[in-house]
């Protein structure tokens, strides 16, 4: 990773983050804010307990429109496109020949168009994998002029009420274009951090009056991507390049809820993206090893590629995230186990710096979500 | 009398004329490393080497390790930390203490920085 920051992007907020203090790393080939002054702690708990403003204007916002887009992006999707209802957000994979997971992205009916917004890091390959696929059969445009602010946490819904009244009819997972306090948005009720919140797409133009605006707002704080990641992990989800890549399957990660009925076996219209005869084939006759949550003993933190052994020392996987939970005051972590050992409460050890720290499998999340289904 | 030492990796020692010393890591480094949430010290009866990365000091984002500044065998170690390790956080140099070494040799004393030269290299 480059860490000189002047070859790094700057997002549409790097001044306000330098202003407010932030600690700025690079991320994903951007300066982005790991943590402000608050800490990462307080961060994370102010997001449980209030309202947490975070920059995530790294990652991608793409629209893929034409008559066929949806029906194009299914031939790449294990996922239903075709009958999202307008302004309807829904939780997609791109898969690999392989059935591994490219990217997980977030879509949206946007109506006239279908928004993406898919992981940093993968933004290059996603675009260069939708155009050599279905880049005939639709137009798709990157808005690399938007910046995307997330609003999360419990005040989240009074802070929106008050800027753009409109948004109280959003329910987890639907969208609508909102004036915030006269700036024109398109706003999803969604997130990553396992609370209710939104997530803001907003020309590059507009987003620090956006930000600034939201900062005052007495419920909110600026959250770094420090407390993003142990929110994240809190709330069970999966942080692409880590708990998810190229050679794990969505059967392996514990994802089979995201692919949509209509799209198995039995559906509508079943198979037809990349690695479907692997992934069908592991949905009925079952996988070697998959994703569980893993609860360390004790306080200390168990990380990113700690191997995962038995009662009888045998190597049977490895954690993918492990962190500080600063809710629940104690370590957390996923991984990936062996299938025979991952049944919750199977009694497991990770090696810590050569010690045998024990765990258990547990089922995620590990504080629970907390979206407004209305 | 006591006297106080700073290592490069931000350790402090405060060296009694007993040949015992109190190791902790310097208020600047607490600052860096941010709210912590877990340390592992070493056992008591452990012959720590200089140099040797001794103790491990977690925040949420990541572990660091404290760098023993002087070499000696460890006869106390701060039990407090692994309920609350957020005390060197809130007092680095005093409640945050680390461990309580006998030296093996004093004159590695010398290599530390006096307070004014340490806070100088940290601008």
């Amino acid at each position: 990773m480059n860490d000189s920051s002047e070859e790094l992007l700057k997002t549409a907020l790097y001044d306000l983050h330098v202003e407010l203090g932030a600690k700025m790393v690079p991320f994903a080939g951007y300066a982005m804010p790991v943590q402000y002054p608050l800490g990462i702690v307080k961060e994370h708990k102010h997001t449980r307990q209030n309202a947490g403003l975070f920059d995530v204007s790294h990652m991608g916002q793409l629209r893929v429109s034409g008559a066929n887009a949806a029906a194009a992006l299914e031939t790449l999707m294990p996922v239903d496109i075709i009958d999202l209802g307008v302004m309807k957000q829904r939780y997609a994979l791109l898969t690999n020949e392989q059935g591994g997971i490219m990217d997980d992205l977030m879509v949206t009916n946007a109506g006239d168009h279908l928004f993406l917004v898919v992981n940093a890091a993968c933004k290059q390959q996603d675009i260069q994998h939708l155009q050599q696929h279905i880049g005939e059969d639709c137009e798709i445009e990157v808005l690399a002029d938007h910046a995307l602010l997330a609003l999360q946490g419990p005040e989240a819904a009074a802070v929106m009420a008050r800027l753009a009244p409109e948004s109280q009819e959003l329910v987890f997972m639907t969208a609508a274009n909102l004036d915030i306090d006269g700036i024109a948005c398109f706003v999803t009720r969604s997130g990553y951090t396992g609370e209710d919140g939104f997530e803001i797409s907003v020309h590059n133009d507009d987003a620090d009056r956006l930000a600034r605006t939201l900062m005052v707002q007495p419920e909110v704080e600026a959250v770094g991507l420090g407390a993003r990641d142990s929110l994240r992990l809190e709330a069970g989800l999966c942080l692409y390049g880590h708990d998810l890549d190229q050679q794990t399957t969505p059967v392996e990660s514990s994802l089979l809820w995201a692919l949509t009925k209509s799209r198995r076996a039995d559906g509508a219209r079943p198979g037809g993206y990349p690695g479907a005869d692997i992934i069908m084939r592991q949905i009925s006759e079952g996988v070697t090893r998959k994703r569980v949550g893993l609860k360390p003993e004790g306080r200390m933190p168990v990380r990113e590629g700690a191997v995962v052994i038995d009662a009888d020392g045998k190597e049977i996987g490895h954690v993918s995230s492990g962190s500080f939970g600063p809710t629940v005051e104690g370590p957390v972590a996923m991984g990936y186990v062996a299938i025979d050992y991952v049944a919750v409460d199977t009694r497991l050890f990770a090696l810590v710096r050569d010690k045998k720290v024990p765990l258990s499998v547990v089922k995620l999340p590990f504080v629970q979500q907390r979206y407004y289904r209305g | 009398m006591s006297t106080i030492g700073f290592s490069e990796d931000h350790e402090w020692v405060v060296a009694e004329e007993d040949g015992t010393a109190l190791i902790g890591i310097t208020d600047y480094a607490q600052e860096q490393l941010g709210e912590l949430v877990y340390i592992e010290l070493p056992a008591v009866g452990d012959e720590l080497d200089k140099g040797d990365a001794v103790a491990v000091i977690e925040s949420v984002k990541s572990a660091s390790d404290l760098i023993m500044p002087v070499s000696g065998e460890v006869l106390e170690v701060n039990e407090e930390l692994d309920a609350d390790p957020g005390k060197v956080n809130e007092d680095a140099m005093g409640a945050g203490w680390f461990m309580k070494v006998k030296m093996n040799d004093s004159s590695e004393l010398d290599d530390l920085m006096d307070e004014a030269t340490y806070m100088q290299s940290l601008d």
